[in-house]
């Protein structure tokens, strides 16, 4: 479904603030995979989302998605396979634009935009439909601009955007960070529903380690532009925190050490 | 003062169009872009020079429309493709006009004072209808028999063509290509997330702004019968006065109240300013300085009585809370009394 090889992207190359985002990522992932990823600020996980979105192109190494390789295609066209949910709840949505136009503007993603009527009475119909799904009563309030809903609603609608056309990939970047404690359970049990009823491939990235241990059937760590763990399906149904953050410092240390031992 | 006042009807219902045009890039695509003082010529000097080399003048009025739209659209290349930053690729091709225009012309004023224009077209087809003796008779009827218009023709074709375009506007709007471009002005980021790509639309958006606003041009220079290089200094400033007092004035609830807000917006500067000009210490050079005051009005008295009206709507309600509150001078009296 989606493979990641030896993709190096280095910022501000050449200079004194030259920083190596991502260093020689390779990641493959078969439909219906939902991978969690987690790591400290600066290890790049953004960077990662942006190369497959297409935000970023990669210095060196392919992206592919359904065995195509779209590592140069812009973030316009790659966005028809792709469907994203950002972590500010103001990003993912039009502001000035009425809830069911912004969901017509979603669901011509994966078509041509013509000059047909965006909101006609059947899509109307339909997207009562999907608003349902959500239990926010959403679908009372089609004609309300999305600008006068609350940060969670934005997110719930966003996620939905991001969803119904059934994307190849699904990216999620932090997309519960911004929301206070039970609007991000209700976006988190939301995203649960949802990844499992289109049965979307995703890469979901968060901090909140309690989090990425119970969505999704693998994890990866990154630190400084690499992945430092890989955990399949069968060992992340026993990894809990604890262990996860003793894995890290095991990794780490090491290294550290290494270090050490290099400079001394 | 009535034959004044029909003046400003008629030109403000033409540059009504203009004034839609600017709503599209001020607005809807949130670009502010001063193509506009050179487009609205082009418009001008296209249907100048071909109406005087013997051209259909309804044909020259959609050419020019189309010239108009081309403008735009390098505007919006300069933008997307170039990475300009927006105001001075608008003023870029605001200065490039300018010497095409006098191009297009091949001198700086092309009188149009005899030959045959969209207007004088309608105008000679309208007469034969027969309408215009019952419309003076009911002016005459209400006392305003001393200043009878030379024909209603204009007047009507205009409201005809203007609104025409403003339902056009609405639904071109509302199309799934409208949607993306409303969305490339609101929020870039999430529009390109959905697969549209944005350079496409602001450059399509602009074009459709510059078209609006050359085809005004064009219909402007057959109206005042001349087509001159230095007639769209300002335009810009015209139109966004007549966006802002318009929306002001009528709201902007929906899409299809804020076209039609910005249509009455560009007629009530048109009367504004032909009354402005009635008083007799200004001149005819002082309309930039009243265009500019109306523009400052129209921004700032509405944020002023909003800001008054929640000042006040806020002491009633401290008041209404604090009256079954003991107060604090009562109970230093109560206490005083102890």
């Amino acid at each position: 479904m989606l493979q990641l090889n030896r993709i190096h992207k280095v910022f501000n190359e050449n200079t004194p603030d030259e920083k190596i985002a991502l260093d020689d990522v390779d990641l493959s992932m078969k439909g219906g995979d939902f991978v969690t990823v987690i790591g400290s600020n600066g290890a790049g996980k953004s960077t990662l989302m942006n190369i497959i979105s297409g935000v970023l192109l990669p210095d060196t190494g392919m992206v592919r998605i359904n065995e195509k390789d779209v590592s140069l295609v812009p973030e316009y066209k790659r966005s028809k396979l792709i469907g994203r949910v950002f972590q500010d709840p103001m990003a993912g949505t039009a502001p000035t634009m009425t809830i069911e136009e912004n969901l017509a503007m979603a669901y011509s993603r994966n078509k041509n935009r013509t000059f047909r009527k965006g909101v006609t009475k059947s899509r109307r119909t339909y997207f009562k439909e999907v608003l349902e799904t959500l239990h926010l009563g959403l679908e009372d309030r089609l004609n309300v601009k999305v600008g006068l809903l609350s940060g969670g609603e934005r997110q719930a609608l966003s996620l939905l955007m991001a969803t119904f056309t059934e994307p190849a990939i699904l990216l999620l970047d932090e997309h519960t960070a911004a929301l206070d404690p039970s609007r991000a359970e209700l976006i988190t049990n939301l995203t649960k529903e949802i990844v499992a009823k289109y049965n979307l491939t995703t890469l979901m990235v968060t901090h909140n380690m309690q989090q990425a241990l119970d969505l999704g059937n693998r994890l990866i760590m990154m630190d400084k532009g690499q992945i430092i763990l890989k955990v399949d399906e069968q060992e992340k149904k026993h990894l809990t925190v604890d262990k996860l953050m003793a894995e890290f410092q095991r990794i780490r240390g090491e290294q550290m050490a290494s270090d050490r031992a290099l400079l001394s | 003062m009535f034959t004044a006042i029909f003046g400003s009807l008629e030109s403000g219902i033409i540059y009504a169009i203009m004034a839609l045009g600017v709503y599209l890039s001020f607005r809807i695509l949130d670009f502010p872009d001063l193509t506009v003082d050179g487009s609205f010529v082009t418009g001008a000097a296209v249907a100048a020079i071909m109406i005087v080399n013997g051209g259909n003048p309804f044909v020259a009025t959609l050419i020019a429309l189309v010239i108009g739209f081309l403008a735009g659209c390098i505007t919006g290349m300069l933008h997307t493709i170039g990475k300009i930053n927006a105001l001075l690729s608008g003023i870029l091709m605001m200065i490039a006009l300018y010497s095409i225009n006098l191009r297009i012309m091949g001198r700086s004023n092309i009188p149009l004072l005899n030959e045959e224009t969209a207007f004088t077209t309608v105008s000679s087809f309208w007469e034969k209808l027969g309408i215009d003796p019952i419309l003076n008779k009911g002016l005459e009827l209400v006392g305003l028999g001393g200043s009878l218009p030379s024909t209603w023709a204009i007047l009507f074709f205009m409201i005809l063509v203007t609104l025409m375009i403003k339902f056009a506007t609405d639904m071109f709007l509302k199309t799934e290509i409208g949607l993306a471009v409303r969305a490339t002005g609101d929020n870039k980021r999430m529009i390109r997330s959905f697969s549209a790509n944005t350079n496409l639309l602001v450059i399509l958006g602009l074009g459709l702004s510059n078209a609006m606003v050359a085809f005004s041009g064009a219909l402007i220079a057959q109206y005042g019968s001349f087509a001159d290089v230095g007639m769209g200094i300002g335009m810009i400033i015209i139109g966004l006065a007549s966006v802002i007092t318009g929306e002001a004035l009528f709201g902007t609830k929906t899409i299809a109240r804020t076209t039609l807000a910005v249509v009455g917006g560009a007629i009530i500067y048109r009367i504004v300013v032909s009354l402005a000009l009635r008083v007799e210490f200004l001149e005819t050079g002082d309309m930039k300085l009243i265009t500019a005051t109306i523009v400052i009005l129209a921004l700032t008295v509405p944020k002023m009585i909003d800001s008054h009206r929640e000042k006040r709507r806020k002491k009633q309600k401290h008041k209404e809370i604090m009256v079954d509150l003991p107060m604090e001078s009562g109970g230093e009296q109560r206490a005083a009394a102890k």
